[in-house]
């Protein structure tokens, strides 16, 4: 059924520290691996090795620069489905292959009905879903449904690949429904946003902005470090000779 | 967004035979069509023929045409859902009307009913299409008051360019007609015209806003592959801008201008021409033709995708 619950139970998502991210790639490949083999495999690749590799994604991470008071910062954006309240990726879907769990908010397709017309990468304004040219249906992100439900993985493991990959904790996995989880508590703290919410799907992932620097980015900059002097002993002499 | 050539033939082509058709069941309901079984295959054949080629067309285009059915499940919630129902269930009153009037003549009482049917059909699934244009918000030039009004009257013009031109070939020419075509042709160019200029002058979201960075330029420096993917390919078209300019004015002259003159001149041709009015309604046609397949070229190719923002692609229309 294309035609969205009227609420839902769980708003599992992802909050994601534009602050923290170092663009390192590390989410992107850790999601097409595991996903490769998962709920919505295989991730295609055409000419992987070729002179125009392209291929399907669920995640992906742009570097912008952004010209801010105290000068221009670089922010890494990683861009995923943000499994949205409303979605219209999922009602213009003609035959039910689009559809969001009613408990937990999780958008998915049913790639056994897809007959891949292509509309629902239309209606998303996030550029979330992808085409499969080879399989010839629409793949999307699934929250990795297939490990945050696993009971044969170990429980810290029963989260998205992206988020248990990122070396530096700027993802983080959640019920957003839930105004008291850890995820709802850092979005108000740290005052996330959603992604162009004039447009209306009321998108449950959110995004925490960079932190404003302080003025004068000096401040931030690491101290000078002292000249080395030259020492007596065994390494006085090595530092001399070396230097003579 | 990338101009599919399935989906530029589908919509003009079927536009214009339910254009057709439904000028034809108006007509036969309303007692003013001429009883000729020649118009009526020629004329009720050549609509059945374009709605069921572009159809096929937009069905061919698909990743997996084998489902295809599964399109008829979810006419609650979606326009191209809508536009499958209706498009099938048309055909009932259409092939009842083609087959009654060539059978029993256009003015059988089931006959006149069956065209109204048709030509209510016709007109909605010309609606249902449109609307799958007009409720895509991430497409802004798509998602505005213009693009039923223009889908409606582009079909009922180019459906009265052809009627015009069939009627003069299998009957003779009807004045009455022409000053239809007249009419339906200006509407649909100063829909299209406004329609333009409303898209030329849109506030499109930037790339701060959908990363949420708010204030502040964003520039992409780095994309996240050095390929291009299904989103650039799909959503990331660009057409130039000097090129925009030009292919609207061959559009217009096309798909509006020709056609206006050439119908005009028929009609001033007098009464008592026969050869020139049919020659010009014929010559109307063939004008029509390229001029709304570039019409509809131009409203794929210059659509602006949110998605493409992210790729640092300048969405604002610099004159
Ligand atoms: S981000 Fe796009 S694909 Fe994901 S739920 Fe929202 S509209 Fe649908
Ligand atoms: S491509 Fe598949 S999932 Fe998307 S709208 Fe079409 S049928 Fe539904």
């Amino acid at each position: 059924m294309t035609s969205l619950p009227s609420s839902t139970d769980r708003k599992l998502g992802l909050v994601i520290d534009l602050d923290t991210c170092v663009g390192c790639q590390a989410c992107v490949t850790s999601c097409k691996e595991w996903n490769t083999g998962g709920h919505m495999a295989p991730l295609t690749d055409i000419e992987p090795y070729g002179a125009e590799p392209d291929g399907v994604w669920f995640n992906r991470v742009h570097t912008y620069e952004q010209a801010t008071d105290t000068g221009s910062r670089t922010v890494h954006f990683p861009r995923s489905c943000l499994h949205c309240e409303t979605p219209a990726c999922v009602t213009v879907c003609p035959t039910g292959a689009s559809y969001k769990r009613s408990s937990d908010g999780i958008v998915l397709v049913d790639e056994d009905k897809c007959i891949g017309c292509k509309l629902c990468s239309w209606a998303c304004p996030y550029g979330a879903r992808e085409y499969d040219t080879e399989v010839r249906v629409m793949k999307k992100c699934t929250l990795c449904v297939d490990r945050i439900y696993n009971e044969n993985l170990p429980e810290e493991d029963r989260v998205p690949a992206c988020v248990a990959a990122c070396p530096v904790g700027a993802r983080h996995f959640g019920d957003l429904g839930d105004p008291a989880s850890p995820v709802s508590r850092l979005v108000e703290e740290r005052e996330g946003v959603d992604l162009m919410p004039e447009l209306g799907y009321r998108p449950v992932n959110k995004y925490l902005p960079p932190r404003a620097r302080p003025s004068g980015s000096d401040e931030s900059a690491p101290a000078q470090l002292e000249p080395v002097t030259a020492e007596g002993g065994f390494f006085g002499w090595v530092d001399r000779m070396l230097s003579g | 967004m990338h101009p599919a050539f399935s989906v530029i033939f589908f919509t003009t082509s079927s536009g214009a035979g339910y254009g057709l058709l439904a000028l034809m069941g108006i007509g036969a309901a309303a007692g003013l069509m001429p009883d000729s079984a020649m118009l009526a295959i020629v004329g009720l054949g050549l609509a059945l023929a374009m709605i069921t080629a572009g159809l096929l067309s937009s069905t061919f285009h698909l990743g997996h045409p084998e489902r295809a059915w599964r399109a008829f499940s979810q006419w609650r919630s979606s326009w191209l859902s809508r536009e499958g129902v209706l498009s099938v269930l048309t055909y009932i009153p259409a092939v009842i009307f083609s087959g009654g009037w060539v059978l029993f003549g256009v003015d059988a009482g089931f006959v006149r009913i069956a065209g109204l049917l048709a030509a209510l059909g016709a007109l909605a699934t010309v609606v249902t299409t449109a609307m799958i244009y007009a409720s895509l918000k991430p497409i802004p030039d798509w998602s505005n008051r213009f693009t039923l009004p223009v889908y409606l009257a582009f079909s009922l013009a180019t459906g009265a360019i052809l009627l015009n031109g069939i009627q003069a070939l299998t009957v003779a020419p009807v004045p009455a007609l022409r000053w239809l075509a007249i009419v339906f042709i200006l509407i649909a160019w100063a829909l299209k015209v406004a329609a333009w200029r409303h898209n030329d002058s849109l506030a499109l979201p930037t790339a701060a806003s959908a990363t949420g960075l708010g204030t502040g330029e964003v520039r992409s420096i780095e994309w996240p592959h050095t390929q291009e993917n299904y989103i650039l390919k799909e959503m990331g078209y660009q057409v130039a801008r000097k090129h925009a300019a030009r292919l609207r004015r061959i559009a217009q002259g096309l798909a509006f201008a020709l056609p206006l003159v050439l119908i005009l001149i028929g009609a001033l041709a007098g009464p008592a021409a026969t050869f020139l009015p049919v020659l010009a309604a014929v010559l109307a046609v063939l004008s029509m033709v390229p001029g709304v397949l570039t019409e509809r070229w131009l409203f794929f190719a210059e659509a602006r995708h949110t998605a493409a923002l992210y790729y640092g692609y300048p969405h604002a229309r610099t004159k």
